[in-house]
């Protein structure tokens, strides 16, 4: 921690106006930029801060449980044959996804700032949810947005939702999912500056959000690696994570970007092919564009309007990519690949039926392209993935397509 | 601009700047509404551009937005309609106002070379602050195209002189947090803050954001030196269509109809105040 940052360094970054090479930024209306530029003021005094420090270990150890466990998931690795196949345990946190981990850090900086109305955007729900239990532990009301297609769809996060007292307003505009979510939840935040803190669930939008989102979902990464030294004496070969907005992979990626040995993966939500607009996959068939506060990879078309994806996982509907993601493909350093519906769906049973672990979709993803690679490399060589969220929420949506009865 | 702005102050009345969306409901009817609206008495003109992801706007504009992009509108058509406006008409000044990507992705140096030669006067972009000006708003400059800047309650005195920096042809007061469309708030209020800005800068001063009738025209423009009609002609426009979304006979004189009364709302405005 105390070493100089080489110059070269791939963890250096944004800089001050919330920049990765040229993506990420501050694209908001003038309403919501003094809003952000106090967050990044807050922001800047808390991360020094030991007493913020102390709280959010303290929470982290005995409110979400960590540091979650790290898994040698020994009967997947002797069916592929390979390479030695570490989970993170993410899903064993409190509420069942990485998603905690950002909301703690988030609305402690609300309560700090004195804001007394949470607003959030969600997907599948889970930053929903995680959003919901933090509000409810802080006392504070909470607005989730969701589209309409995702309401239906991740309908037992909805319940969950409702049950902590959050209130769930359904988004019909679009597609109804998680781009249609964010849209809404910025003209709520536009509206009631005064007293809301926009609780946002990605690392991505306008700066200092990316960047204090992947540094509280960091904590993912750093424990694995001391996690993992301990078990195995040495840093894994690969470091595998699906990537929607982008927060369990920047979480997990971010402190292994500058150990040269360690090769890294994301996985975006390839849908059903690449050929049409079936998809979700920014960095492998989008292009820069701007949306959402930051410079990043997009689908949209030559008009620059943004395009509807398709994922089987709402949580990887969305038609952008946090800004880090889009410049650790532009310098190479972080290879991004689409995995399809159908194979995240293989890769969901697998891990089911092999390891008793009923993943959510998200990381089914990333599960997928564990399962292609791990046989083509060595026993010797280590894969880390990021089992970032549970199952539970997403068991209809598979029964309804595998045909089981209920 | 400057000129139409002093004009219209030795006429001692405010400013009637006037919305719409380029391509609403299609690009054929949106360029006659685009003509109407001078001879019904707007002094200035807002060319909305469409985005599919609008926002800072309310239901009303998205719609508007989303009837234009399934009609076929572009950038480039928008650019189109300014290029014949302008053919007609040399004196009505023509603002773009939109987000930022379309300008980002059609490439800001072929858009502003492409604004320059349509007779765009100035461009309101939504989502770049002045942190960002060097996307747009100083390459806009150097090539003569105004860059209007929104201030918003939430513009304190610490943070008016950066958003006046770079601003141009004129401020754009909105009048209150939220979504186009919302409710307008107190006239005292508004006056106060017009106050608040006019003691920073020298450039007029325009009120939106609530501004529906004649009498809101009327009591914003007794202090503001411009008034900003947006949503109220958006919904004017979508009442007269069909169930399909098509333009009626009813379409443009509309909007005539409903310009007319709001300049005639500026019009007594001052004379108003000065009673």
């Amino acid at each position: 921690m105390n070493q100089p940052l080489k110059p070269n360094s791939f963890r250096a970054g944004p800089d001050e106006d919330g920049r990765f090479g040229i993506f990420g930024g501050r694209f908001v209306a003038e309403t919501l930029m003094p809003l952000i530029l106090d967050l990044q003021d807050e922001w800047n005094k808390a991360k020094n801060d030991p007493v913020f420090k102390a709280e959010l270990e303290n929470l982290g150890a005995h409110y979400i449980g960590r540091p979650s466990p790290l898994y040698f998931a020994e009967r997947l690795t002797a069916e592929l044959g390979g390479a030695k196949i570490y989970f993170k345990r993410e899903e064993l946190n409190h509420t069942g996804s990485h998603k905690i981990n950002n909301c703690i850090g988030q609305i402690l900086l609300a309560k700090r700032m004195g804001k007394t109305r949470i607003i959030a955007e969600t997907g599948a729900g889970q930053h929903g949810v995680a959003s919901a239990t933090v509000a409810a532990r802080f006392g504070l009301p909470c607005v989730v947005y969701m589209g309409a297609t995702d309401v239906e769809r991740q309908a037992p996060n909805v319940f969950r939702m409702k049950l902590l007292g959050a209130e769930v307003k359904p988004v019909t505009a679009g597609h109804g999912t998680l781009k249609d979510a964010m849209n809404e939840a910025l003209r709520d935040w536009v509206t009631n500056v005064d007293n809301t803190y926009y609780l946002i669930g990605t690392a991505a939008g306008p700066h200092p959000y990316p960047e204090m989102v992947r540094d509280f979902q960091a904590v993912i990464g750093q424990e694995a690696k001391e996690q993992l030294l301990a078990a195995e004496g040495r840093l894994p070969d690969l470091v595998v994570a699906a990537v929607g907005g982008g927060s369990n992979a920047i979480g997990i990626f971010h402190p292994f970007l500058d150990d040269d040995g360690v090769r890294i993966v994301g996985v975006e939500a390839g849908g059903k092919g690449l050929d049409g607009d079936e998809h979700c996959a920014s960095i492998t068939a989008g292009s820069p564009g701007v949306l959402h506060g930051n410079r990043t990879y997009l689908l949209q078309d030559g008009d620059g309007q943004i395009k509807e994806g398709h994922s089987i996982s709402a949580g990887l509907d969305y038609p952008g990519i946090g800004p880090e993601h889009a410049w650790l493909n532009d310098i190479g350093r972080v290879e991004y690949v689409p995995i399809m519906d159908h194979e995240a769906l293989e890769a969901f049973q697998t891990l089911t039926r092999l390891e008793g672990i009923i993943p959510a979709l998200e990381p089914s993803h990333a599960l997928a392209e564990v399962i292609k690679r791990a046989p083509k490399m060595g026993k010797d060589e280590i894969i880390l993935m990021n089992l970032s969220g549970r199952g539970d929420k997403d068991i209809f949506t598979v029964g309804k397509i595998l045909g089981m009865g209920q | 601009m400057e000129q139409r702005f002093a004009d219209v102050a030795a006429e001692g009345r405010p400013v009637l700047v006037t919305y719409f969306m380029g391509g609403d409901p299609d690009f054929d009817t949106s360029f006659s509404i685009m003509r109407a609206l001078p001879k019904a008495g707007a002094d200035v003109i807002e060319l909305g551009v469409p985005f599919s992801d609008p926002m800072a706007d309310g239901p009303a504009i998205q719609l508007a937005g989303q009837r234009a992009l399934r009609a076929g509108q572009t950038l480039a058509k928008t650019l189109e309609l300014a290029r014949r406006f302008r053919a007609e008409d040399q004196r009505t000044p023509i603002v773009l106002m939109g987000y930022y990507n379309p300008i980002y992705i059609y490439g800001v140096e072929r858009f502003l070379d492409d604004a320059v030669e349509a007779g765009v006067d100035g461009l309101i972009v939504v989502d770049l602050p002045p942190e960002m000006d060097d996307e747009l708003c100083i390459p806009a400059l150097k090539k003569g195209i105004s860059f209007i800047r929104l201030a918003t309650p939430t513009t304190d005195d610490r943070r008016l002189p950066k958003v006046l920096e770079n601003t141009s042809g004129f401020v754009y007061y909105v009048s209150m947090t939220g979504i186009t469309g919302s409710a307008l708030p107190d006239p005292l209020l508004i006056a106060g803050a017009v106050a608040r800005i006019k003691s920073h800068t020298k450039l007029p001063v325009c009120v939106g954001f609530g501004v529906k009738t004649a009498e809101h025209a009327r009591a914003i423009g007794a202090s503001a030196d411009g008034v900003v009609v947006g949503t109220a002609i958006v919904n004017q426009i979508a009442s007269s269509l069909t169930e399909e979304g098509r333009v009626t006979e009813a379409t443009v004189p509309g909007v005539e109809a409903l310009v007319r009364g709001l300049s005639a709302g500026v019009r007594a405005a001052r004379l108003a105040a000065a009673e």
